[in-house]
């Protein structure tokens, strides 16, 4: 895979966190859908954000990567003030997400999908020239469709595609060029007990520098996949530890565990 | 089948996969040989009205067409200043160049002229695109139906620069290689060969990186953001490319009449440019240029057949309106469409496992 040999990125700053969100507040009229959350996330940490409905959790992401910005707080990226950037700049520095509901270009095939996503976050994306077969981003466009699976339906159009194979792709765009860390929302729904099998597979096997955040409801998904956990409820963070002590938490047992989520 | 007779914009199957065995010539179908052969031939049977009055403003319609097919069909931008772009560089061409009215008019030669004629449309385009880009849908047609109409109005009011209301006349080709370009069969071949590179370059180009991004900006901004692209820029830069083409018509336009007025950029004529590009179909740039066929035809000889049954000839309209809300509700992806449709009709009768006619 591409991805081991990405992180050519001078390790500036790397005494910081990765992610690190101070006093995020997002107002929707009078509503706060997140109030005041601060978060810190280690180069190459791995944290669920869990939480029920309307706790905030696509919110946040909305947050990070600068869909919806913030209505006040600082984020920074790798010790950078990234707060007033506009999304495309983040993506940029090694920010990557994917979306609850997968995000995809149904008109263009599946490689075509891929080769966007690396044209992306590389130089030429205003290229008039058409790429050549030996072009490097075509390569490792063909690199990641392989790294989910994808390989044998390449050139059929993402529209075509099973909803399975859609959120494989969902998390190939995820992957392109130098990720330095990754947003996850909800990456199980609606996957079948294979192919969530195959997704833990997939997020265990990310090179180790790269960290992520993964929203999930899939409990034996998401403890399996992570090495810390935030709780959130109703836009503020709740509880934050290690996969164990949350789940024995007698609060979050009440608030979520049990309530007949996951 | 050939990609580019098949693909749609929406469908844009297979950018980056490699090319087959076959050498592309072999992969050209032979319906495209066919045309290339009655295109390449007719000086040889049709009369001097039709190679310089028909197709020459059936191709000069066809690129300013194509320059909006490529914006709509590919960016999903849909804007009415098409014209005002193709006017500006046949205006600067006047302008710069040699013309009639020697008060206004620099004398420049041709190699200043036409490059300066690009790039002012280039720079308009630009600045026009850049509001524009910010809003979507009917907003962008307002938006660029409004710059349309001042810049119409200005044109008509301005003496100083434009001439006002007369505008230029006596605009006339430069005689490169010795040969007169407005002599029809010259100024046909010439039609022909900048209609064909633009419908090649708008073909080429929406495989490139620009223009597969530019289609992933028009299915799905927010997640070409977070897929690490500048959406705005990326609008503006196909506004900037889309000049091109229709300065490339304006152009020829100037040099077909010898002469330009605000007339040639008025409101009904950048309506007539989305006419003719949405009879033709938006989902393929071939579409344009059949659409500036078929507008070009009508206009021609529908006065004589209304005129033959007592009506008045500026009727032709009509029948142009008709035509263009028939093809609205009957098939919004214009006459290309049809075809296509038709086509697969056909593909169906025959039995798929003998081959043979059901």
């Amino acid at each position: 895979m591409s991805l081991s040999t990405v992180n050519e990125r001078p390790g500036q700053m790397n005494s910081g966190n990765a992610l690190e969100l101070r006093g995020i507040t997002k107002m929707f009229g009078a509503l706060a859908a997140i109030a005041d959350v601060t978060i810190s996330v280690r180069p190459g940490e791995r944290r669920a954000v869990l939480g029920s409905n309307g706790a905030g959790k696509t919110t946040l992401f909305n947050c990070i990567t600068g869909d919806f910005p913030a209505t006040s707080g600082i984020i920074r990226f790798f010790g950078e003030d990234v707060t007033a950037f506009p999304p495309y700049e983040r993506i940029r520095r090694g920010l990557r997400r994917t979306y609850q509901i997968s995000s995809l270009f149904a008109g263009l095939t599946v490689i075509d999908n891929v080769y966007l996503a690396c044209r992306g976050v590389s130089r030429n994306r205003y290229s008039l020239l058409r790429p050549r077969s030996d072009d490097a981003l075509v390569h490792a466009a063909e690199m990641l469709v392989e790294a989910v699976h994808l390989t044998a339906v390449k050139d059929r159009l993402v529209g075509e595609l099973a909803y399975g194979q859609q959120r494989q792709l969902e998390i190939a765009l995820a992957m392109s060029g130098a990720p330095r860390f990754i947003l996850f929302d909800e990456p199980a729904a609606g996957l079948s007990p294979t192919e969530r099998r195959d997704l833990v597979t997939i997020l265990t096997s990310l090179p180790a520098h790269i960290g992520y955040i993964v929203i999930e409801h899939d409990m034996d998904v998401a403890l399996r996949v992570v090495e810390s956990v935030t709780m959130m409820h109703n836009g503020r963070v709740f509880k934050e530890g290690k996969p164990s002590e949350i789940e024995d938490d007698p609060e979050v047992q009440e608030l979520y565990l049990g309530g007949g989520h996951g | 089948m050939s990609l580019a007779d098949q693909a749609p914009p929406r469908a844009s199957r297979g950018a980056t996969k490699t090319a087959g065995p076959t050498s592309w010539i072999e992969r050209i179908p032979a319906a495209w040989w066919a045309a290339a052969l009655v295109l390449l031939a007719m000086p040889l049977v049709a009369n001097n009205f039709w190679l310089f009055q028909v197709m020459g403003w059936t191709f000069i319609l066809g690129m300013i067409a194509v320059s909006l097919t490529f914006l709509a069909g590919y960016g999903g931008m849909v804007s009415l200043l098409q014209m005002s772009i193709a006017g500006l560089a046949g205006y600067m061409v006047a302008i710069l160049g040699p013309s009639g009215t020697t008060s206004i008019s620099l004398g420049l030669s041709w190699w200043i002229v036409l490059p300066a004629a690009f790039l002012i449309a280039a720079i308009f385009a630009t600045l026009s695109g850049a509001l524009a880009v910010r809003t979507e849908g009917i907003y962008t047609i307002m938006i660029t139906l409004a710059i349309a109409a001042a810049f119409f109005y200005f044109t008509r009011q301005n003496y100083t620069i434009f001439n006002g209301y007369s505008g230029f006349n006596l605009v006339l080709p430069p005689r490169l290689f010795g040969v007169d370009w407005r002599d029809p069969v010259a100024f046909y071949y010439l039609c022909l060969g900048c209609a064909a590179l633009c419908y090649g370059a708008v073909v080429y180009v929406s495989r490139s990186p620009f223009g597969l991004a530019l289609q992933g900006v028009r299915d799905n901004p927010r997640r070409m953001a977070a897929l690490g692209f500048n959406v705005t820029a990326h609008r503006v830069a196909a506004h900037a490319f889309a000049s091109i083409f229709a300065s490339m018509g304006g152009i020829l336009l100037v040099w077909q009449n010898a002469q330009i007025a605000p007339g040639t950029i008025g409101i009904s004529s950048a309506i007539d440019v989305l006419v003719v590009a949405v009879v033709g179909g938006m989902r393929r740039p071939l579409g344009a240029f059949v659409g500036a066929f078929i507008y070009v035809i009508l206009q021609t000889f529908s006065p004589d057949v209304l005129g033959a049954f007592g009506f008045s000839a500026e009727r032709f309209k009509l029948i142009i309106g008709i035509g263009f809300l028939a093809v609205v509700l009957f098939s919004p992806d214009g006459v290309m469409g049809l075809w296509d449709r038709w086509r697969a009709r056909a593909a169906r009768r025959v039995d798929p496992l003998t081959g043979q006619p059901r």
